[in-house]
């Protein structure tokens, strides 16, 4: 699921006319004079590519004990240093690095189909479907933000691929929502009055009229997430929930570190760093995607 | 008003009801026989049908339900597989340090995030303003178990000023809720910011600054009071992030509030814990909606009169 905007953005934005705008040039004309929100999406392009090549640029092998070099601090050898076992940190972070984002996406993925889903649904038929799709999102919006995900977790035990499915429930509720107060405007559109007119099917209606006009909501709340899912999921596995030690997750990594910290704090700073640029940057770039991509901001 | 009230309480009636079921269901949910998982690993067929005909969970599941809810009721959460305590005096001895902590947290975040996003207003664009945004926007992705930690390593192991851990002393409050504090100080700031910016839009404070009142006079006086309004709301609704929080908070400084019991239960498969636990702090979380709705109401009329 990446973003489909800003690849189809570049060739749509040259050969368009002064007083011609796709939606798509549009956006692209406000983005590219944000210089956070491109700077933040190099970062997480970058992320990116450290996630898929991460393990092969790695100087050390991640598992690798050295006992030679037991909790040493930050060198050019090694330069985060290297945890109790002698393993080189800054190897462990970049092989992480596809952890993290993998949580994160597949999470807000699935919590997003499904949310978005029940939102369309659930405003486009109103009635006895509305109040069953609104009152079980009430359910899940009762347990306070990551108290959800670890009572999955209790029920699940604890595990990489259930923080997953953990995460990405807890973000049901929120698509689901935000989905459902967009149908609902949307509904009540001439567009859709004229398809409805044309005796145009509800299933093409929700799929064809209406889903396409939620997407700029999907996608900024999608990148919002992004950030936040990573967050949670390593604060689970900081609390013994999730990834298990020997995984380098930054999280995980966190944990284990803090027996260390009186006497080797980077054990703990340099995961934390990784931990806090990469969530920085995806909340960055959803604020600055939802600026350019708002109707209601217009320059 | 009093019409408002009973709406909102006759609201909660099905929440309550749906709430009570799924943490009911809690242990019905996880794989496997329940009994077996009550009576242990290494239970024999006798024991783990004397805890089946003990826990009732031989009787059909509306009557099981039944007697949960009256249970309930009766203050009655079942025993603690670990202690073998009652759940209700496992909970009962987290709760004030949980609810200090929170309340602090709170507290400070609230009174900085107002002033900070009225800096904010003031210098708009200036560059106070891009670092209150910046720096907000740091507050919201920092991991919190993580900034406990670092403020753990400066303040308490290079400075010893404060103590790593522990509830003796008011010293030991400091670092948890500074930690606890920060994500929602910052929510609360960027929202200040922005219902400060649209109020200064409206007609009355371009009034006010019409017939010649200084700029900060408009803001605290005027502009403050009604923005607000929304401000309240959210750091009420923030309450939820801070008890999900204190969780994680809890477990970095070794606080012995509920969210370490919560983390400590999983740990040890203490399913009546846990459930007893969730069902606090789902009731704890309602409970607040409700406030806020009702504080809502009192300090905005429109609402009332819907």
């Amino acid at each position: 699921m990446s973003s489909p905007l800003p690849p189809a953005s570049p060739t749509d934005a040259g050969p368009a006319a002064p007083g011609r705008h796709s939606p798509a040039a549009e956006f692209w004309r406000k983005f590219r004079k944000k210089k956070v929100g491109v700077a933040s999406g190099l970062f997480i392009l970058l992320l990116l590519i450290v996630a898929v090549i991460g393990p092969s640029i790695a100087p050390y092998p991640m598992e690798k004990p050295d006992y030679n070099h037991i909790l040493a601090g930050a060198s050019f050898a090694h330069p985060a240093g290297t945890d109790e076992f002698g393993r080189d940190i800054f190897s462990r972070i970049l092989v992480g690095t596809r952890i993290s984002l993998w949580v994160g996406f597949s999470s807000v993925f699935l919590g997003a189909v499904f949310g978005t889903f029940l939102g369309l649904i659930s405003g486009f038929y109103g009635k006895w479907i509305d109040t069953l799709i609104m009152r079980f999102c009430d359910i899940l919006f009762a347990f306070p933000g990551i108290l959800l995900a670890i009572g999955i977790i209790a029920i699940l035990g604890p595990g990489l691929g259930n923080v997953i499915i953990a995460v990405s429930i807890y973000g049901i509720p929120v698509f689901a929502r935000l989905v459902r107060g967009n149908t609902l405007a949307l509904k009540a559109s001439v567009y859709v009055e004229a398809a409805t007119t044309v005796g145009a099917k509800n299933g093409r209606i929700i799929w064809k009229h209406i889903f396409p006009g939620t997407l700029s909501t999907i996608i900024v709340y999608f990148t919002m997430r992004i950030g936040m899912a990573i967050l949670t999921a390593s604060s689970l596995s900081f609390l013994g929930l999730g990834a298990q030690p020997p995984t380098p997750e930054w999280g995980a990594m966190l944990s284990n570190g803090r027996a260390y910290l009186n006497t080797s704090p980077h054990v703990v700073i340099f995961p934390g760093i990784a931990l806090f640029l990469s969530v920085l940057a995806f909340n960055l770039f959803g604020d600055e995607l939802r600026d350019a991509l708002d109707p209601k901001i217009r320059d | 008003m009093l019409k408002f009230l009973g709406r909102r309480l006759l609201g909660l009636i099905p929440i309550l009801f749906f709430v009570s079921v799924l943490i009911f269901l809690f242990v019905h949910l996880i794989p496997g026989d329940p009994a077996r998982l009550l009576a242990g690993a290494d239970a024999s067929y006798s024991d783990i049908a004397a805890v089946r005909s003990r826990l009732g969970l031989d009787k059909p599941i509306l009557a099981q339900y039944l007697s949960y809810v009256s249970n309930m009721f009766h203050g009655n959460l079942g025993t603690s597989f670990r202690t073998g305590r009652p759940v209700v005096s496992e909970i009962g001895d987290r709760f004030m340090p949980t609810l200090l902590l929170t309340l602090v947290s709170m507290l400070w975040s609230f009174i900085v995030a107002l002033v900070v996003g009225v800096i904010s207003t003031i210098k708009k664009d200036k560059w106070q303003d891009y670092t209150v945004r910046f720096g907000a926007l740091s507050g919201i992705s920092l991991p919190s178990f993580w900034l406990g930690l670092m403020l753990m390593q400066l303040f308490s192991v290079q400075l010893h000023w404060l103590p790593t851990v522990g509830f003796n002393s008011w010293k030991g409050i400091i670092l948890p809720s500074l930690t606890l504090g920060s994500g929602i100080a910052a929510v609360l700031a960027r929202f200040t910011r922005a219902s400060l910016q649209e109020v200064l839009q409206e007609d009355y404070t371009r009034t006010a600054r019409a017939k010649g009142l200084a700029y900060n006079l408009v803001i605290w006086k005027h502009a403050l009071r009604n923005a607000l309004i929304p401000v309240v709301t959210m750091a009420g609704l923030q309450f939820g992030y801070l008890l999900g929080g204190s969780v994680v908070v809890e477990t970095v400084f070794s606080w012995p509030g509920e969210g370490r019991l919560l983390i400590d239960s999983v740990g040890f498969r203490d399913y009546p814990v846990i459930q007893g636990e969730m069902l606090l702090f789902a009731l704890e979380f309602i409970l607040i909606n409700v406030l806020v709705d009702i504080l809502y109401a009192v300090l905005n009329p429109q609402i009332r009169l819907e």
